[in-house]
């Protein structure tokens, strides 16, 4: 790793790592590669090896980049050098510690946030790159455990979080209850065939944030929506799998996903404030499935709570006080074109918006998201000195009166909050969930 | 009970009003219609003492601090889940069970109806039930609840010891099978799913992992011997006792039977097989090429598709005949032996096959108002709510289940009549 | 040197010419039979508009956000590759060649024009090998292969331009030009200089996929 101004991180103990390379020899290291590169991989891989012709334009697009005093080892083009280009270069001649290095790069060191393909002048896509790397290493049985601990609780409970089929509709019940304290007659209905939405979330807002669950239930009740939530797995949208590059459990998940709305006759399918969920519904768990667009509409928060308010159907007492500043969320801006909706939501719901530079498709990612976060305490540290230039975004946003950052995405918000607590930025992170809930008018 | 219908198969128009039920309770759910049309039933919402259920305006003698899930059995008994003093139970037509769980959910009835099954959790142990009679051993975890088709049997996937969280070792050595009457399997995966009964609850199959990559079917326990890059759910053969299941290879989706491929060309995506009754016909779910969803029969796609989905595949009771539902444009339709219909609407139901298999009625929904579709002809109910067809045993008549401006409907009609009553 | 010199412009040029064609043509195809057997799906988001959305943006100077982050950059590679392209095929001594071949002649750039624009090329090598060595980001990825193609690239214009100064060996020099020019058409093919055949497609499939899909935009 010759050129790179900072060392490695300090080596980090992680036993799904470790373990993972303890059994590997080389010989089924050249398998592994050889398989996914001549079964798997194609043109795509083929023109963005072939085509990249080395300019590093892509480094300024990368947080990662930009906030380790632009090491070159972090460029998005410096980590696929370190990763594919060493695997195509050697023919897959390589060691276990290289792959066990390949795994923290390509794991850890980028959000595939694919802010790089912005930067790129022939649109590389670097993060699909990365995912060709966590493929190979994922095969080869090497894996970060916390993530890899998620991807398995996806495949035993088709949840993120070990959620039991029965915990689910507990909660379910629970924050039902919770709310007819507010609002008498609430009610989240269960298995109710033939509504027009199906309301999805991520397993965390069942397991930590049951109060999500509330407040989306207010937000529908208030605004007469027809909607229903499975008592059945499939109701989780998230997606560990597609990161961890199980891809074919990520396409079990999706699929449990998508026929749950289809068993439930739903003409719609809305979810709560996720990013990565969206991303895996929308572009990449559908597709592993052969569906070219979701089967049944995926409508994220920011768009629903957008209809709601265009409609009328969701009026605002008074407007949220304190100004407020709004992180793009990668997977639904640069990935689904949100960015004006939700600004059209916090016009609406909120006194004075002050703006992050730069902001929209060009917004800097929270380097929490493509699973990063979700690989778990060994790289937090460094997680969140990788995103020095989020920091001095949001310093300067409360420098200009910020109080609040917007975070309308949940790998968002928890990486937001991290680096606001690292930093000692002294604001709020709050999703656009809160927000609406806070400030509408309720029976 | 209040008997507002002759109960028969005259054609007649019966009706029961329901709005006094929203001045009698402080809440009414959503209604459910027996098979017969004879009943409708709504859990309502009494205040202090809780929850109980409405049938044709009879509430059930007692309350409970919470129901849910109430559905008609086929055999037309009523079911709900209820609890008291933080207790669960399974209700039927009013009378508890006798045992109290933690928790229950999921329902199962077998075909006819006369058995009922649910899943429960007591003390953070799981196990399912089935007429009141909890298996004997529990587990830590469980999954993907299943009743035999006659009832005599039941099943589930299981997670056979304690996990902790972040322990993705012992995860991988196999903490997962099928347990059959609450007896797991001998052998363990690192992960099983959708396990299925042949028809005679004899056998079970179910999707396995036996690494993170390895994927196969088990049969009893044991293991198809070929491997696959994923498998989908299995189904069994009726007659020929065999195993059908969707199988990936080479990035492909094949159909596979005990093992071996059986269809000679590979898909974009296979999946929800099908066997006709008289077991002679396959079909399923696939996707021809990427983006576009068809239902091949024998391995031979229909020549129409469709883009955006393809769902719930039936053979007529004689297997003659094939139906799917098809969406294309945010529109759904039904397709029939490869002919799509033209009416399209914002939803399509299951499509009902007369019993000899040359009519087909479905239900729909468009703006939210429901009506149906008798091969192709639309008759515009308008309804808040529509509850599948049904045809009479001979045939020449269809009973429609509605609510219709606060009145439950029960129509017997002539096939002749549809959509003049 | 006579001998060398007919070998170069005549069956040298036309293996040349064979193999530059031929060999971006089978480098398409191969690239387009690679997407068919194993990302068909690829063709399903294809979208002319929005792929000419994004080449637009980026074959403009100065139109993305990237390329008014790095000014000097920018204007050097416009520069750079505009007369890498305009000056062999405007420039009036090839020109004449054609005509001899083909009786086929088009206007001709004055022959200063040609000089000023091949040392623009040439400063461009020049610009490009200076970043390669001073820039971290760019040394950190560049290898030996990416100076060899700076001198392919530069090699034609540089002996071009000593042969029309006539500062050494016109003719040892003029052959120089004829060989290297042929080097590097045939290198176009069969080194990373194929991105001036794929970088139109990869720009336009991620324009697609962020215009069509994504509803973003891409510059």
């Amino acid at each position: 790793m010759t050129g790179s101004k900072t060392p490695p991180p300090a080596k980090t103990v992680d036993e799904g790592l470790e373990r993972g390379i303890a059994g590997l020899t080389e010989e089924r290291i050249r398998r592994i590669i050889r398989r996914v590169l001549a079964g798997e991989t194609g043109a795509r891989l083929k023109a963005y090896v072939d085509t990249c012709i080395h300019c590093g334009l892509c480094s300024e697009a990368c947080h990662f980049f930009l906030s380790r005093d632009r090491d070159p080892a972090y460029s998005p083009v410096g980590k696929v050098k370190q990763t594919l280009w060493e695997i195509l270069r050697r023919d897959g001649r390589v060691s276990p510690d290289f792959i066990k290095e390949a795994r923290i790069i390509a794991s850890t060191h980028c959000n595939l946030c694919k802010r790089c393909a912005m930067y790129c002048p022939f649109g590389i896509d670097v993060a699909y790159l990365m995912l060709v790397v966590r493929r190979i290493c994922h095969l080869l049985g090497v894996t970060p455990l916390y993530i890899q601990d998620t991807a398995h609780s996806h495949a035993a409970t088709l949840n993120q979080m070990w959620v039991k089929d029965d915990e689910w509709i507990d909660t379910l019940m629970w924050q039902e209850e919770e709310a007819r304290g507010e609002i008498p007659d609430l009610r989240i209905p269960l298995e109710k065939e033939g509504a027009d939405i199906l309301y999805s979330v991520i397993g965390p807002e069942p397991k930590f944030q049951a109060q999500l669950i509330y407040q989306a239930a207010v937000i529908l009740h208030v605004a007469g929506v027809d909607w229903t939530m499975p008592a059945t797995p499939g109701w989780d949208n998230s997606d560990m799998a597609m990161f961890v590059g199980d891809n074919e459990l990520m396409g079990r998940l999706k699929r449990a996903h998508f026929e749950t709305a289809a068993r439930l006759r739903v003409n719609r399918i809305v979810m709560g404030e996720c990013g990565h969920a969206f991303r895996s519904v929308y572009d990449v768990g559908n597709r592993w499935l052969g569906w070219s667009m979701p089967p049944i509409p995926i409508v994220h928060a920011i768009d629903f709570y957008h209809e709601l308010l265009e409609e009328g159907r969701i009026r605002v007492a008074r407007r949220f006080e304190e100004p407020v500043t709004l992180h793009d969320p990668c997977n639904v801006v640069r990935g689904g074109g949100l960015h004006e909706k939700a600004r059209a939501v916090i016009r609406r719901t909120c006194a004075q918006l002050i703006e992050m530079e730069p902001n929209r498709e060009h917004n800097y990612c929270c380097c929490a998201g493509g699973g990063v976060i979700n690989c778990g305490p060994p790289y937090k540290k460094h997680r969140v000195e990788s995103n020095r230039v989020k920091a001095e975004q949001i310093a300067a946003a409360k420098l200009k009166g910020a109080k609040v950052v917007i975070t309308p995405c949940h790998n968002c918000h928890s990486g937001i909050e991290d680096i606001i607590h690292h930093y000692e930025l002294g604001v709020e992170t709050r999703f656009l969930g809160d927000i609406l809930y806070q400030v509408m008018e309720k029976p | 009970m209040n008997r507002f219908t002759d109960g028969s198969w005259n054609p007649a128009i019966f009706d029961l009003p329901l709005s006094s039920w929203r001045e009698r309770f402080l809440g009414v759910e959503e209604i459910q219609a027996s098979p017969s049309g004879d009943a409708a039933a709504a859990i309502v919402r009494l205040g202090q003492e809780g929850f109980t259920v409405c049938v044709n305006g009879e509430t059930w003698p007692e309350p409970y601090e919470k129901l849910w899930h109430l559905r008609y059995a086929p055999d037309g008994r009523l079911v709900a889940l209820g609890s008291r003093e933080g207790e669960w139970t399974v209700v039927v037509n009013g009378v508890a069970w006798e045992n109290r769980f933690s928790f229950v959910w999921n329902p199962l009835f077998s075909d006819e109806g006369g058995r009922i099954a649910v899943a429960f959790q007591q003390d953070m142990a799981y196990g399912m039930a089935v007429d009141d009679v909890p298996w004997e051993e529990s587990f830590p975890n469980l999954t993907h609840p299943l009743l035999s088709p006659d009832g005599a049997s039941c099943a589930a996937v299981v997670q056979t010891e304690p996990l902790n969280e972040g322990d993705i070792f012992k995860y991988r050595q196999g903490i997962y099978t099928a347990a059959v009457g609450g007896r797991p399997w001998e052998r363990r995966f690192m992960n099983a799913w959708s396990p299925a009964f042949r028809p005679d609850g004899g056998s079970l199959a179910a999707a396995v992992r036996l690494g993170p990559s390895d994927y196969t079917i088990a049969v009893d326990a044991t293991p198809w011997e070929e491997t696959f890059a994923c498998v989908w759910d299995p189904l069994f053969h009726p007659q020929r006792r065999t195993v059908l299941a969707p199988v990936r290879r080479g990035g492909s989706w094949w159909l596979a039977e005990d093992g071996r491929i059986l269809w000679d060309r590979p898909f974009v995506q296979l999946w929800q097989q099908r066997v006709s009754a008289d077991g002679k016909r396959i079909a399923a779910v696939v996707a021809p090429s990427f983006g576009r969803w068809t239902v091949a029969v024998d391995g031979r796609p229909w020549k129409a598709d469709a883009g955006e989905m393809v769902s719930d595949p039936c053979f007529s009771p004689d297997g003659g005949r094939l139906a799917a539902r098809f969406k294309e444009a945010g529109r759904w339709t039904v397709a029939v032996d490869g002919r799509v219909w033209n009416q399209r609407r914002g939803m399509v139901f299951s499509p009902v096959f007369s019993p000899d298999g040359s009519r087909v009625c479905v239900r729909f929904k468009d703006k939210g108002r429901f009506g149906y579709l008798l091969d192709d002809r639309p008759w515009e109910l308008a309804a808040e709510a529509a509850w599948d067809p049904v045809f009479s045993p001979d045939g020449d008549r269809l009973l429609l289940r509605s609510l219709e401006q606060g009145v439950f409907r029960r129509r017997v009609l002539p096939l002749a009549d549809f959509g003049k009553v | 040197m006579n001998e060398l010199y007919r070998l170069a412009t005549g069956p040298l040029l036309w293996a040349a010419f064979a193999v530059f064609v031929g060999g971006s043509l089978y480098r398409l195809l191969e690239l387009f039979l690679l997407a068919r057997r194993r990302e068909r799906f690829l063709f399903t988001y294809f979208s002319l508009r929005y792929g000419l959305r994004s080449i637009a943006h980026w074959v403009v100077p100065f139109a993305a956000t990237n390329w008014r982050r790095h000014p000097a950059l920018t204007a050097v590679t416009f520069a750079f590759h505009l007369c890498l392209l305009l000056t062999p095929i405007f420039l009036l001594a090839h020109i004449v060649l054609w005509e001899e071949a083909w009786n086929v002649s088009w206007p001709a750039l004055p022959d200063d024009w040609a000089i000023g624009m091949s040392f623009v090329v040439i400063g461009g090598c020049l610009f490009f090998f200076a970043r390669r060595r001073v820039v971290p980001e760019v040394a950190y990825v560049t290898s030996a292969s990416d100076y060899g193609i700076l001198l392919l690239t530069a090699a034609p214009f540089v002996t071009g331009v000593i042969a029309y100064l006539q500062w050494f060996d016109v003719r040892l020099f003029t052959v120089l030009h004829v060989l290297s020019g042929e080097a590097m058409l045939v290198a176009v093919p069969f080194t990373r200089i194929r991105h001036m055949l794929f970088a139109p497609l990869t720009r336009a499939y991620m324009g697609s996929e962020f215009g069509a899909v994504r509803h973003a935009r891409d510059w």
